[in-house]
């Protein structure tokens, strides 16, 4: 069994039915990442993509496990370098009156450019989530952490 | 296809928690030990630490608590690792969005300088 690369965790006072449409839900993803949506049905097979406002595809990838509203995994690549694929599990764990999200991205390739665009893009959308449900207002992307996730 | 089982969730506390959990010197290594190296079980930090392994469990469970450290299994091992969500909390609390750049720039400045300073040495 390998080792995932990124672990990040956050504890939001929301239920796992907002928290899963928060993250598969465009006019929700808009509101607090970075302006961009994310596009599918989440069925299992399915592609997903992430595009911005002007409908360019930022990322792409196939939903491989969906349990609303409990875990999502997708794949996740660049659409211009599709080798360079790794995959993002979501998973929501209820928790008294909070839920705690958790999000690994792993199985890089080695060498993975991605790796080192998506850690410093991670920990900023999951605060922005957080303040989302919490407050119903995003955080302001600051250009440094406009990178793909 | 799950070849993970399920992250272990506690209870979250307060903010005085993740500052508590920085106020301490060892922690702040134990942290600085996951940043270089993510996914490392116990016996692994404690083979870097100069710190007896109930003292690094101990550490360990407070920055958990303080969600400063994600763990999730693999098999029997527990691997840890650093969690920036709530750093990054901090980060967005009391920096603004027009200040980033220039304090990018000033540390990068300072870091540029202090490395020029070790090599003259």
């Amino acid at each position: 069994m390998h080792k995932p690369d990124f672990v990040y965790k956050t504890y939001i006072r929301s239920t796992p039915e907002k928290t899963w449409d928060a993250i598969t839900k465009p006019e929700f993803t808009r509101q607090y990442w970075g302006e961009m949506a994310n596009l599918s049905d989440w069925k299992q097979g399915s592609e997903w993509k992430h595009v911005n406002k002007d409908n360019e595809t930022w990322i792409v990838g196939q939903v491989t496990e969906s349990i609303p509203p409990k875990r999502l995994v997708v794949t996740w690549a660049d659409p211009d370098d599709l080798k360079d694929v790794s995959r993002v599990t979501y998973e929501i764990e209820p928790l008294e009156e909070m839920v705690c999200l958790t999000v690994t991205h792993d199985n890089f390739i080695p060498g993975s450019e991605m790796a080192g665009k998506v850690s410093k893009g991670w920990p900023h959308v999951l605060s922005s989530l957080k303040s989302f449900l919490e407050t119903g207002k995003g955080l302001k992307l600051g250009c440094a952490s406009q990178s793909q996730g | 296809m799950f070849d993970m089982q399920p992250f272990g969730c506690m209870i979250p506390r307060v903010m005085d928690d993740v500052f508590k959990a920085l106020a301490d010197a060892s922690r702040r290594k134990l942290l600085d030990e996951l940043h270089k190296r993510g996914g490392q079980t116990l016996g692994e930090l404690c083979q870097h630490l100069d710190m007896s392994r109930q003292a690094v469990t101990k550490h360990l469970g407070l920055l958990e608590a303080a969600n400063l450290v994600a763990t999730s299994w693999r098999g029997r091992e527990k691997l840890h690792y650093l969690n920036p969500v709530p750093l990054h909390e901090i980060y967005e609390r009391w920096i603004a969005k027009y200040e980033r750049h220039r304090l990018d720039a000033l540390s990068e400045l300072k870091k540029g300088l202090e490395e020029n300073t070790n090599t003259k040495k």
